[in-house]
């Protein structure tokens, strides 16, 4: 139980990140911890106490195997993290071209 | 008919993918392909609505299901999913052909389109996905995109607002991913019909499960609910749908957050999760807290596309309110022809909405392609100048605020009724003083943009009307502003909305209907 809480505490680690920071690197660091933290959850899903690679060999047709379809849904998942953190940094850069900043108390054009 | 469901996600993205490498070569291929394979989804949607019954199902590799567990990846044709495929491809197909004159004003023009198709493959994933899991890979494939569309135009405010809905929508996936996992973790499966089986089975036996059920519906609420922009979690949406290519606020608008916000969350809520009425009155009171917020915010604005916005945030209250007033009925157990009108009036005005908000703002980008500003203070007098398009907007106006013979009166009045009827005195009360909220600044919209003066600045500048391209679509969806007013008839609502309904009304039905057991 207490991995899965500090699995947790790793997931609100991030939020607070996103939440308080004030740098827009910073910022995408946050999400990005967000979401090894639940990449995290889902491999401790499909974790099974003393279970084997889930390919079924001669000799290990009834072994205990670990679950592979949180594995399989994590491979998208990070995939999918690569293409989001690489279009925040993308973005961050050429605000940083535009402003000339990564503060986001000097980067408040937009309101109201 | 079934091998033709997954046609809905090949056609954009195989297009995506042709116009990666042909646009290198061939002068303007992107711009001939986008609008023709978005014509083929609208003549495959109607294909659908009118030629096919009941739920289809699509099994992706052919796996059949093993005893009663289902191992495919499944594609699922019902009433909802054809309701909002024809919300987006026609509101598609219109936005693309707008843009053909639109987009000449970017020096990336054919990427434009390669990211527009990705959207639109992504929102048609969503909708006809029957697995949890691909509901979200393909929600990141449409909000990706849109995050880059967004910041297409890399000026200040556009990167500024595209960060904004990043960070934002982010945190709101990765909340989103959580809950998948609790389900996950909790049923062993993804499948929906097969979560709300075993949410059914398992609902006496767990004595944790009424804990689990809560706490993933609030992550679910809260992840949907930001993608949707309903009442807490909103502040993204005036600066991004403000800021973005015109044609492409119209799809944010009019499109996205109801197919990744809204479809899902009355998919998930009504289909998935035994009904609650915890549930249902936390949907209904942030429905209808949106609707006012969304509606007193939008009378202070002078950016004309930024009161369109927050208009947004109103009506998807709207829409939020019709389907929780239904939800909450059959939570309580009350009538359902009750429940049947209420979420008759909320799809009504889903489909509506989308009609007249995509109409608007294309409106609003012609006034902003000819004048070069979105601040109302510096127009005035341009019904001299732009005939056409301040009919179409003003059209969109008396629709969105809901005057007779318009489509959004005949959805405004079945949700009001249907309130009443559900002896919700106070929700219907305070829909008809939003309404009238609604007409006020719709009518400040159009003061300040197209009367007010004689217009002799603008004929001074020499201003024309905008090209045939742009014209075309505001003047085609003007005409269906008029024509979805037919819909309140119940032979014309028994073919496009009333499936829909009837997916939602016996909500358990879904899951025996696509595992068959």
């Amino acid at each position: 139980m207490i991995i899965y809480l500090l699995c947790f505490i790793l997931f609100l680690v991030g939020l607070y990140g996103v939440i308080s920071k004030r740098n827009l690197i910073k910022i995408i660091i946050s999400i990005a911890i967000m979401e090894y933290s639940i990449n995290l959850f889902f491999i401790l899903i499909g974790y099974v106490e003393g279970g084997t690679a889930p390919i079924i060999t001669k000799g290990f047709e009834n072994a205990k195997f670990v679950d592979p379809l949180p594995q399989a849904m994590i491979l998208t998942s990070i995939v999918i993290g690569l293409a989001t953190t690489a279009l925040l940094l993308a973005v961050a850069i050429r605000i940083y071209q535009k402003y000339g900043t990564f503060d986001i108390n000097k980067i408040k054009d937009l309101k109201g | 008919m079934n091998s033709l469901i997954p046609l809905f996600i090949i056609i954009p993205l195989g297009s995506a993918f042709v116009m990666v490498i042909l646009g290198r070569f061939i002068k303007n291929f992107n711009k001939f392909i986008t609008p023709i394979f978005m014509l083929s989804l609208v003549y495959l949607t109607f294909h659908f609505i009118i030629n096919s019954e009941g739920s289809l199902i699509y099994l992706v590799g052919g796996h059949e299901p093993v005893g009663d567990v289902p191992i495919a990846i499944y594609l699922v044709m019902d009433g909802l999913t054809k309701l909002i495929l024809l919300v987006i491809s026609l509101v598609g197909f219109l936005a693309i052909f707008y843009s053909l004159s639109y987009t000449k004003q970017y020096t990336a023009e054919r990427k434009f389109y390669v990211l527009f198709s990705l959207m639109i493959a992504g929102m048609n994933g969503v909708v006809i996905s029957g697995d949890i899991f691909n509901i979200f890979v393909f929600l990141e494939i449409a909000a990706l995109s849109s995050y880059a569309l967004i910041a297409f135009g890399v000026e200040k405010h556009q990167l500024e607002a595209s960060f904004k809905y990043q960070v934002l929508g982010g945190v709101a996936s990765l909340v989103i991913l959580f809950a998948i996992g609790f389900i996950y973790w909790n049923t062993g499966t993804l499948n929906i019909a097969d979560i709300s089986r075993q949410l059914n089975v398992n609902s006496n036996s767990l004595a944790s499960v009424g804990v689990f059920l809560k706490f993933i519906s609030v992550l679910l609420i809260a992840g949907f609910g930001l993608k949707a922009a309903i009442f807490p979690f909103h502040s993204w949406l005036p600066d991004a749908h403000s800021s973005a290519p015109s044609p492409i606020s119209a799809m944010l608008s009019g499109v996205l957050i109801k197919a990744v916000g809204i479809y899902v969350i009355i998919r998930l809520f009504f289909n998935m999760f035994p009904l609650s009425y915890e549930l249902s009155m936390t949907i209904t009171v942030l429905g209808t807290i949106s609707m006012i917020i969304g509606g007193l915010l939008a009378i202070g604005q002078w950016d004309i596309k930024r009161m369109l916005a927050y208009s947004s945030i109103s009506q998807i209250g709207y829409i939020v309110l019709g389907l929780g007033i239904g939800m909450l009925v059959l939570a309580t157990g009350g009538d359902k022809a009750v429940a049947a009108l209420s979420i008759t009036g909320g799809l009504f005005h889903l489909l509506n909405h989308s009609i007249f908000k995509g109409l608007l703002f294309l409106s609003a980008g012609a006034v902003e392609y000819r004048t070069g500003t979105r601040d109302m203070r510096k127009m005035g007098g341009l019904s001299e100048v732009l005939p056409i398009t301040s009919r179409t907007s003003l059209i969109g106006s008396l629709a969105i605020s809901g005057i007779p013979p318009f489509n959004g009166f005949f959805s405004k009045l079945i949700i009001i009724i249907a309130a009443i009827q559900a002896q919700y005195y106070v929700l219907a009360f305070l829909a008809v003083i939003v309404s009238v909220i609604t007409i006020a600044y719709f009518m400040k919209l159009q003061k300040y943009t197209f009367y007010n003066n004689d217009g002799s600045k603008w004929k001074d500048k020499k201003i024309k009307e905008v090209p045939f391209s742009m014209s075309f679509s505001m003047i085609l969806l003007s005409i269906l502003c008029v024509i979805l007013s037919l819909l309140v008839i119940p032979e014309v609502r028994s073919v496009f909305l009333q499936p829909a309904v009837d997916v939602l009304i016996n909500a358990t039905d879904y899951s025996t209907n696509i595992l068959g057991i």
